[in-house]
């Protein structure tokens, strides 16, 4: 085996991570705040990347208008879900929420199967991010270059923002004691559609990152969200860093064994999953 | 007699099906300082949580600064002025001493500045830095507690029950930090169980017993009351 193709699995580990990590940031926020697990969540993204399908093929509208559009969209459709149903959950057994946003995903995913059938529609990669870099020891495609520091920035800048700031602050306040928040004059209500937005918006700008990658399909998040959960899962529930760090380092070692042993790839992520379980229930980043 | 910053009338409250207060009716006067006394159980934290909305169900009349609050939601009550200190203190863990010094947003002009709060608790101007509000002592906590919501520009204060579990030098402490903030004007309210505490530095008192309030005296009648206190507080 080559190093060549050694540096291709972990441009692809790279890559994968950065799906994870910004899936799994957005389950983290919406977890911590809202204690619901939003299973919609691969739906959402693959709502991300439909959305930039019709914005070029229906309104012209190119990959760049997508990337500014499709996470308002979307993220205005999750705070729609939120006010109308998810906020009648909030007071009863995690499992009502599960089902909820279960229901949802599948809904959501059927309703596009119908319209499009299974097989995925393409979406062309904006002109100014095609060709590729030549690193010598590798040929490095630009748009994928993209995505992994896109996605890199984007994540580092949630933390920042929930974790630096006076908004952050109230966010993490709320996630520990929301009542009394709301005692010092705070709109947490108006909080919670806005995290769930965000949340769910970060979704769909995912869709928009991996349109061009995968083709746009309606079981492309359905696929990717079973191993998004094993993420957060071993990240810790709720927990920002655990989410970015677990995200761009699982997909990294499911990148390695792909190249030392393939036949693995597919399982790495869940034994780990399993391992962590037993010796750190709360996950690698989660508190108690 | 001064304007009323608080009147309550006839409260009932409920956590999901328990019917927790029964018609409490008590009212706070602009500078005063006023306790509500009673065992455990009795409904003085209910009625705290209640004025506030953070209670499942409430029906009756609570009136602050004039205004009719008690159809409000939690997040608008704050504004009219109140400021809230919970029983156990809610210190966040996830937020730094400063940034729980600063959670609670300004409601109204006129709050302390952050020098005049570190001239009155000389441990927190120490503690700022430190990275976990939850880190600090129990009487730090309880500081910290107290001095976040006088930023605010609130001028109603609800605390509730500050002195629990605290060493008696720091309740000490938190009496002369009581007297100060009433020679600043605040109109205090103070669950206590800690009668002796709260004795000297109330105007007057109210006695909650089965979520309504009992008996009502002034600080002046105190020595007549000895009796009938001890009957009700068991002390």
């Amino acid at each position: 085996m080559s190093t060549q193709a050694l540096f291709g699995q972990l441009l692809i580990g790279l890559i994968n991570g950065s799906f994870y990590a910004l899936l799994s940031l957005g389950l983290a926020v919406i977890f911590g705040l809202l204690n619901i697990i939003n299973f919609t969540h691969g739906a959402q993204y693959m709502l991300g990347a439909f959305v930039a399908y019709f914005l070029l093929n229906k309104a012209g509208l190119g990959y760049w208008w997508a990337l500014a559009v499709v996470p308002v969209l979307v993220g205005v459709s999750g705070m729609v879900v939120e006010r109308l149903m998810l906020r009648h959950l909030y007071r009863l057994d995690h499992l009502y929420g599960l089902l909820l946003t279960f229901g949802l995903a599948l809904i959501l995913e059927g309703i596009f199967r119908n319209e499009f059938g299974s097989a995925g529609l393409p979406y062309s990669m904006p002109e100014s991010l095609t060709g590729v870099y030549n690193l010598g020891f590798m040929y490095l495609p630009i748009y994928r270059a993209w995505v992994i520091v896109a996605s890199l920035a984007i994540c580092l800048g949630t933390w920042f923002l929930i974790e630096r700031t006076k908004l952050g602050a109230y966010l993490r306040a709320a996630t520990e004691n929301g009542a009394l928040v709301q005692a010092f004059g705070v709109n947490v209500p108006r909080m919670i559609t806005l995290t769930y937005g965000f949340g769910v918006g970060l979704a769909g700008l995912a869709g928009v990152f991996a349109a061009p990658i995968y083709q746009v399909s309606p079981q492309m998040g359905s696929s990717l969200i079973i191993v998004v959960f094993a993420v957060v899962v071993i990240g810790g529930m709720g927990s920002i860093m655990g989410s970015i760090v677990t995200g761009f380092g699982l997909g990294v070692i499911e990148g390695l064994t792909k190249y030392f042993y393939p036949e693995a790839s597919s399982t790495v992520i869940f034994v780990i999953m399993a391992i962590v379980l037993m010796i750190r229930p709360q996950g690698l980043f989660g508190q108690r | 007699m001064a304007e009323e910053v608080l009147r309550v009338a006839d409260l009932h409250a409920w956590y999901g099906e328990s019917h927790v207060l029964h018609g409490v009716d008590f009212s706070v006067h602009r500078g005063e300082v006023v306790t509500l006394l009673g065992r455990n159980g009795a409904g003085r934290t209910s009625t705290l949580k209640a004025i506030l909305g953070l209670v499942g169900r409430r029906t009756g009349s609570i009136r602050v600064n004039g205004v009719e609050t008690v159809a409000w939601p939690t997040y608008r009550i704050a504004h009219l002025g109140i400021g809230y200190c919970p029983e156990e203190r809610g210190i966040f863990s996830s937020l730094s001493v400063e940034e729980n010094l600063v959670l609670p947003p300004e409601i109204a002009a006129g709050g302390m500045s952050l020098d005049e709060i570190f001239e009155m608790f000389p441990n927190l101007r120490e503690r700022r830095a430190t990275a976990q509000g939850t880190k600090l002592s129990g009487g730090e906590q309880q500081m910290l507690a107290m001095a976040r919501i006088l930023r605010t520009g609130a001028n109603l204060l609800l605390l509730d029950e500050i002195t629990e579990g605290l060493a008696p030098v720091i309740v000490q402490a938190l009496g002369r930090i009581i007297v100060k903030l009433k020679e600043r004007g605040f109109t205090i309210v103070l669950v206590e169980q800690n009668f002796r505490f709260a004795a000297p530095l109330a105007d007057r008192h109210y006695v909650m017993e089965h979520g309504r309030i009992a008996e009502s005296f002034s600080a002046p009648q105190l020595a007549s009351k000895t009796e009938m206190l001890h009957e009700y507080l068991g002390v």
